[in-house]
């Protein structure tokens, strides 16, 4: 019998396969079908403060253009009596989830002020969420901010979180750090219970027909596990928490790279939009035909056996081994 | 048990549509101003669950027409149910043949009227009594409130009178002056209420009603032996109602401590001059006479509660004995009768009723369409009684120099006692004025012992209009209901205003100014014009400055100084001590704001915290020392009728001209906005010849016309300006040519649609285009000149240009320009390109609503005319019968032709056969045939002058002949093709004026029909009409209109001799352009349906030719042209313009707040209409592709 268990964030999972935060958990019915297919664990869809906040400001805007202006038209709109803002619905996700499935359900948060953090921080542990993932993500454009100050902000946050609730806590980060690993320590210093690596960022592209600035997201391809699986393997025994591997995790193999690699847990986005839920079926068992093949009786066992600690060759992750990669490359092309 | 009252502050359409609401079963609405809010309060209620005073929600129903509102209610009222409604002035008209029914019937029902002017001369939707008196023969009980709190407690007492009295009510209060004053008012709970209405009345009422467990017929035909009886049979009802109603008042009085009487004198007992009226007009008259009398006079007035059934016993009863003289003021107008209704009333009253020789009478009219009324006016009429031979038929409030009927009176007599705090604000309807002003009227009301009142005066133009806000504040109940002129506070929010306008004219001395400004306060004082320097000199005003915009950009608030300026009048008014001022705006921010988002309530607590600090008291320097003097409000140019009479209405002087000056028939010049500067625009677009590809789309979609284009001859730049652009034209058709796309700098209202649509890029930096907004004030002068000099370039002969094509179409001349319509209007680029293609030979019908408001609205007009003085020539005769009074056009368009043809035909031989047989064979089908009749009606219109010579006649033939000239020669003009455009909204067409629309296009008759589709009632406030799509929220569909919207096109193609098109200039602007020349070849009646984005849809006005785009894109707006010509040519007479749908459609719902809203108000609501939405798209372009591939005539396309 394969033991697929694993831990994350002291919650113990059937399977590594953890569904990351994307829009298709927007709907109930879609997490249900994903605790069917297999899912461990959900990441919900990101909560965007400055989304919300923009939606409230445009809806008050447009609810008072125009008014008082002219005798017959003092107004434009009803007023309704009750406002639906964005956060309630994701509470209430949240507590329907809780109510229909058995997996656990962890919020993700993407804030805009230290206190706004906090606020929804503490309502989705009221609502619920088993844990927490904090989006800490912005592009710093400001010439004048030093990386130091954008990294001490992000552990404000995490502190700040971390005091105010008692449910675990996951940061998301981007891969853009000057030593990431010196980041993630700090993080688990500051009280993170797991990292997840790495976000996928919003990158706009140029139409050309238009000449304007256009929003393309693309969705990760199986070559995008590298980035993840390299820190994973460098980060694993060095910093105290939890590591979820996330961006091109598409089949059993993928998982089980990164299990080896050091993970707790991975999660699927862009397979699952790509190839449907039930695609999660398809990876677990992929992940069990390795494993009978190679004779694994759990993921456990293979957690971290390839992680720069124990690898083979440890410098096999390291910057020097890119330039003999090129070497070794170059003569196949000529 | 009386308990002690909750005060509120409200206005009267809301207090009284509460009482209505709790008191009724069925609720038919239809919007019109000023009753709509009463209407959108009940569709709010019960969208909300509100229940009425049986627990259970009222059913609102919105119809199609007042006339629809009144069968509804009649039929409900039949079949057993308590039922009400809400209108004004032609919406009570359209009731009356009902009203009559209902009477006859001896029905219980209650109508609540915001009493309103008729349309005669010309429409207005202010205050007065025409309406309500055309319905005094209908046998309706007519019951008049002059308050707010009248109203709110009147429309209990009808609701509880009718049900005893089996007589219907008409409930009736003055439109705006009532409807719209919020006032402080004692609430009536719903334990009263309940008290008041009786229920084994209401069993009474059910059991009458019509129902086949106990079948009756009512509305039988009667014959003349029995109708003349039968109709007698009513009178003991309507002997009974008065003393039923003052029970009721007196039950009223009981349980709340307001006492009224059906005719309540008001003055000295011993009074020997005596005013009747009834409205709102008694509550100044009240003051007035409480003012006279404490000086020394002895005078009274008698208020009129109930005007029908005239209890004329009941009136004279109240009359103190010793009154020898009465002036019955009549706020109506009743030309050639014996004298206005209340007068005659009086009269009869007196003569009848009066022991011995009954006091002198005499009549006056006063206050029409909301003409002030204030106590300077109501001692005139006193004064009037004095005289040995008081002026009868008299006029009060306006100056009478023709019929010579007006009494004089003195502007500066006032009787406002100096405890009550009188503020005027100058605010923009943009930057939140009048809503902080409403707030602090609550706060003062709902927290303090003081009374408050407001009532806010509005621009006729929709934007970058004016507000005046008169709020007035005091310890005892305020009764002043006429504009505050002396104010011993004045705000002026807008630092513009004090360049346009003498704000300080109405302060007093010793009073406070606050401004906002952009000066720090060391360089307020030499900014100001030198008008507003004296007044703060001659009067010792305290002068406070604060800079609003920075404080409240601060704030996150742009452009919203709404709760910055709040904070300053309570901050220099002393109204309330300062900390508790703050204290309650900041209490009042968490209640407005809350649910909308802790961020706005956030933005709001900043700005308060922010004010106090950048508020400063400005030094006042001894002396004026002003350079800038007013801007006048007209330009120099202008024709002396404009000036004298449009410019005076413009510089808010109107009142002041005499009746002499007006026309006397409500004809007015054309093309008279162009003479109005409004310099709205804080940016205007500033052409880039050198990016530009000369396409036209910024001229076309301009909503303003301030966009034009000229391709001319090089020598035309001779003397042109330093900064004057022009390039080389590109069209190959125009080589040789110059090109100049040119802005009129201070017509512009800085919408910026024709940026969003402009496709040309700059190749070095994509933020800009050919056309880019650029700061107006520095721009402003050499503009203006390079505007001149365009304007007097030679437009392009018509002949030459080719219509079809957009780039040459534009240099077209705009004969639609500078409307008073909102920034960015969807509606007018429409009327625009009518202008240009037919606009020289084009007459317009247009329906009642913006487009008619922002097409003939006074002071000036858009509607305009070319160099050779042609022009559409325009007219607005109602809401509901536009297609019809087009269709009258066409009809005698026709018939004048048929008429010039004959005469024509027989006047062969005398005019010469070649010309005569040209003019009646000529092709007119475009430009140049229509060039050419021109020229030979020329010819011929000489040579029958020259035929008529001295006039001189032998014989009758020879007179018979003349007179034959003399008739071709009125209709001559006739010969030249004339087209008839029918305009309007989808109010009009959908709704109200369907009936008609419907016949038009059965009539077959050469009509062009173009509907304006905005899928609201804009004008009044974005009610929902039958256009409107399904999960859209609009007024009276509050909860999402769960329905789709009707296919007007199908209907309109049904008959088959019907062109139709459906068009959307912002997604496929060619096949907009291909429909409009299509619609008006055709020959028969056309119809174009354009869609037409609105400020009501909760868009971004500039950028709302996207959203067109996206109705396109996603289905939700087909395509489409249906040309009955194409079928006898063997083709296909439908042809699907649009695209199969790709963008999804929530994409598009999402873009538009009326979608928008309903996701954040009723989410579950919001999915399953959306999915329903998304089907009616599948289902529609199934539909429509199906259509236009079927085969015509057994095999054709």
């Amino acid at each position: 019998m394969i033991d697929l268990s694993t831990n994350y964030l002291g919650m113990t999972l059937r399977s590594p396969l953890v569904v990351s935060a994307c829009p298709l958990s927007e709907k109930l019915e879609n997490i249900q079908r994903m605790e069917a297919a297999g899912a461990a664990a959900v990441v919900l869809y990101s909560l965007f403060e400055e989304q919300i906040r923009q939606e409230r400001e445009a809806m008050h805007h447009y609810m008072v253009y125009g008014t008082e202006s002219f005798a017959e038209a003092l107004t434009y709109f009803p007023e309704p009596d009750i406002y639906h803002a964005g956060t309630e619905d994701y509470l209430r996700l949240i507590e329907n989830a809780r109510k229909t499935v058995g997996i656990p359900i962890i919020g993700s948060l993407n804030g805009t002020t230290p206190g706004s953090w906090v606020k929804f921080a503490r309502k989705m542990e009221s609502a619920g969420a088993h844990a927490l993932e904090l989006n800490i993500y912005s592009i710093p454009t400001d010439v004048h901010e030093s990386g130091e100050t954008v990294e001490a902000n992000m552990l404000e946050i995490v502190s700040a979180v971390k005091a105010a609730i008692s449910i675990p806590v996951a940061v998301k980060l981007s891969p853009f750090f000057s030593n990431l690993a010196h980041t993630a320590h700090k993080l688990a210093v500051a009280g993170a219970d797991g990292l997840v690596l790495f976000n996928r960022f919003y990158q706009p592209d140029i139409d050309l027909e238009t000449l304007e600035v256009v929003p393309n997201v693309l969705l990760s391809t199986p070559q995008a596990l590298r980035l993840p699986l390299t820190w994973v393997a460098l980060l694993f025994g060095r910093v105290h928490t939890d590591l979820a591997a996330t961006s091109g995790i598409h089949t059993g193999h993928d998982v089980i790279k990164m299990m080896m690699a050091g993970a707790n847990v991975t999660m699927m986005a862009s397979a699952l939009l790509r190839s449907g839920i039930e695609h999660l079926g398809v990876v677990e068992m992929g992940m069990r035909k390795w494993m009978e093949e190679h004779d694994y009786a759990s993921v456990r066992q293979m957690r971290g056996s390839v992680s720069q600690m124990n690898a083979a060759d440890p410098s096999a992750f390291e910057r020097a081994q890119y330039i003999r990669s090129l070497k070794t490359y170059q003569p196949r092309v000529s | 048990m009386m308990n002690d009252p909750v005060f509120t502050t409200i206005d009267a359409n809301e207090a009284a549509a509460r009482i209505a609401y709790l008191c009724s079963e069925v609720i038919a609405i239809y919007p019109i101003t000023p009753a709509s809010p009463m209407g959108e309060w009940a569709d709010e209620w019960a969208a909300g669950g509100k229940p009425n005073l049986w627990g259970t929600v009222p059913q609102v129903i919105e119809m199609q027409s007042e006339g629809g509102a009144a069968g509804a209610i009649h039929g409900a009222l039949q079949a057993g149910a308590l039922a009400t409604t809400f209108t004004a002035s032609q919406g009570l008209l359209l009731m009356l043949p009902n009203m009559f029914k209902i009477a006859g019937e001896l029905t219980p029902a209650v109508f609540h009227i915001a009493a309103r002017a008729l349309a005669a001369q010309g429409l207005s939707i202010f205050g007065d009594h025409s309406d309500v008196m055309t319905a005094r023969s209908t046998g309706w009980v007519l019951l008049s409130s002059a308050s707010v709190q009248e109203a709110q407690d009147f429309a209990l007492i009808s609701h509880a009178a009718t049900l005893e009295a089996r007589v219907p009510f008409l409930h009736f209060f003055d439109g705006f002056r009532t409807s719209h004053e919020v006032n402080k008012i004692a609430v009536i709970d719903e334990a009263t209420v309940r008290t008041m209405l009786d229920e084994t009345l209401i069993s009474r009422h059910r059991a009458h009603a019509l129902t086949p467990d106990h079948p009756v017929i009512r509305g039988t035909a009667q014959n003349p032996d029995v109708y003349f009886q039968a109709r007698e049979t009513v009178n003991p009802y309507y002997a009974a109602a008065p003393a039923i109603i003052q029970r009721a008042m007196d039950r009223f009085a009981a349980l709340t401590g307001r006492a009224y009487q059906l005719y309540e004198y008001h003055g000295a007992p011993d009074a020997e001059r005596v005013i009747v009226l009834m409205g709102s007009a008694a509550e100044a008259a009240h003051e007035t006479v409480d003012y006279l009398n404490a000086h020394g006079e002895k005078v009274g007035i008698l208020k009129v509660r109930l005007y029908r059934p005239f209890d004329a016993a009941g009136l004279v009863a109240a009359l103190p004995l010793s009154v020898e003289r009465i002036a019955v003021l009549d706020r109506c107008k009743e030309p050639g009768s014996a004298g206005e209704p209340l007068y005659q009333d009086v009269v009869t009253a007196l003569f009848e009723q009066w022991e011995g020789r009954p006091p002198r009478a005499v009549g006056g009219r006063y206050g029409l369409s909301s003409k002030e009324f204030t106590p300077a006016m109501i001692k005139a009429v006193f004064d009037n009684l004095n005289a040995p031979q008081p002026k009868n038929h008299f006029t009060v409030g306006i100056t009478d120099d023709v019929g010579n009927t007006s009494l004089a009176f003195d502007p500066d007599f006032s009787v406002e006692p100096d405890s009550v705090v009188r503020a005027l604000f100058y605010g923009l309807g943009a930057d939140g004025t009048v809503g902080a002003n409403k707030n602090s009227i609550k706060i003062i009301g709902e927290n303090t012992p003081n009374y408050a009142q407001g009532y806010f005066v509005y621009d006729s133009k929709k934007s970058g209009s004016m507000t005046v806000s008169h709020l007035r504040f005091g310890p005892n109940p305020i009764r002043s209901n006429y504009l505050i002129s002396k104010a011993n506070f004045v705000a002026c929010h807008q630092p513009i205003f004090l360049e346009r306008y003498d704000v300080l004219a109405d302060a007093v001395e010793g009073g406070t100014f606050l401004l906002n400004t952009p000066y720090p306060p060391e360089a307020v004082w030499e900014n100001l014009p030198r008008i507003a320097q004296q007044h703060i000199l001659n009067k010792h005003l305290r002068v406070y400055v604060i800079d609003a915009v920075k404080v409240a950009k601060e704030a996150g608030m742009a452009g919203r100084i709404n709760t910055v300026m709040q904070v300053c009048f309570f901050a220099v008014s002393g109204v309330l001590p300062r900390e508790e001022a703050i204290a309650e705006i900041k209490d009042s921010i968490a209640k407005t704001y809350g649910r909308k988002g802790e961020e706005i309530v956030e933005q709001n607590l900043r700005a308060v915290d922010q004010t106090l600090a950048h508020l400063y008291e400005m030094p006042v320097p001894a002396a004026v020392s002003a350079t800038l003097e007013l801007i006048p409000a007209i330009s120099d140019d202008a024709p002396p009728f404009v000036r004298g009479v449009l410019g005076e209405m413009l510089a808010r002087r109107g009142d002041l001209l005499p009746v002499s000056a007006m026309p006397v028939d409500g004809t007015y010049p054309s093309g008279t906005a162009q003479y109005e500067k409004r310099n709205l625009a804080n940016e205007i677009p500033v052409w880039d010849p050198n990016v530009c590809i000369q396409c036209g789309k910024c001229a076309m979609v301009c909503p303003h016309a301030v966009i034009r284009i000229k391709a001319y001859e090089p020598d035309a730049l001779a003397d042109a300006p330093a900064t004057f652009k022009a390039t080389d034209a590109k069209d190959t058709e125009w080589h040789g040519l110059k090109y100049t796309i040119q802005v009129a700098p201070e017509d512009c209202t800085g919408c910026a649609l024709c940026v969003d649509v402009c496709p040309a890029k700059n190749k070095t930096a994509a933020n800009l285009k050919a056309i880019n907004m650029r700061p107006q004030p520095p721009l402003r002068d050499a503009e203006r000149d390079n505007w001149a000099f365009f304007t007097q370039i030679p437009e392009l002969d018509r002949r030459s240009i080719k219509v079809s094509s957009i780039r040459q179409q534009q240099v077209q001349q705009p004969l639609f320009e500078f409307s008073g319509a909102c920034a960015g209007c969807g509606e007018t680029p429409y009327l625009k390109l009518i202008s240009q293609l037919f606009g020289d030979r084009a007459i317009v019908a247009n329906a009642t609503g913006c487009s008619s408001i922002y097409g003939g609205n006074l002071p000036t007009t858009p509607w305009a005319k070319n160099n050779d003085g042609r022009g559409p020539a325009w007219a607005n005769s109602l809401f509901e019968d536009n297609a019809e009074f087009g269709l009258g056009m066409r009809v005698a368009v026709d018939k004048q032709v048929e008429y010039a043809q004959e005469l024509l035909i027989g006047l062969e031989a005398e005019i010469g056969s070649e010309l005569a047989q040209s003019l009646l064979k000529a092709d007119q089908h475009d430009e140049a045939g229509i060039y050419e009749q021109r020229q030979r009606v020329a010819a011929l219109k000489t040579r029958l002058d020259a035929l008529v010579g001295d006039g001189n006649t032998a014989t009758p033939h020879e007179a018979s002949l003349q007179s034959d000239l003399l008739r071709l020669r009125d209709v001559a003009d006739y010969l030249v093709k004339k087209d008839v455009w029918i305009v309007g909204g989808d109010g009009w067409a959908y709704d109200i004026g369907f009936g008609g629309l419907d016949h038009v296009f059965a009539s077959g008759r050469n009509v062009n029909i173009l509907v304006m589709d905005t899928e609201v009632y804009s004008n009044t406030g974005g009610q929902m009409s039958k256009a409107t799509p399904r999960a859209a929220v609009a007024k009276f569909a509050a909860g999402g209109k769960p329905l789709g919207k009707k296919d007007l096109g199908m209907i309109a193609m049904g008959y088959g001799h019907v062109y139709v098109a459906r068009v959307a200039m912002g997604a496929k602007d060619e096949q907009t352009l291909r429909a409009f020349l299509e619609a008006q070849a055709y020959n028969g009646p056309s119809l174009i349906i354009a869609y037409s984005h609105c400020i009501a849809h909760g868009i971004n006005m500039s950028t709302a030719m996207r959203n067109q785009k996206a109705a396109v894109d996603s289905g939700q707006w087909l395509l489409y042209r249906y040309n009955p010509d194409k079928h006898s040519e063997g083709e296909h007479p439908l042809t699907l313009d649009s695209r199969t749908p790709k963008l999804p459609l929530i994409e598009y719902l999402r873009m538009e707040n009326r979608f928008r809203m309903l996701e954040l108000s009723k989410p579950d609501v919001a999915r399953e209409l959306f999915a329903q939405a998304q089907e009616d798209v599948r289902l529609q372009w199934a539909l429509y592709e199906y259509l236009a591939s079927r085969p015509v005539n057994g095999g054709g396309k």
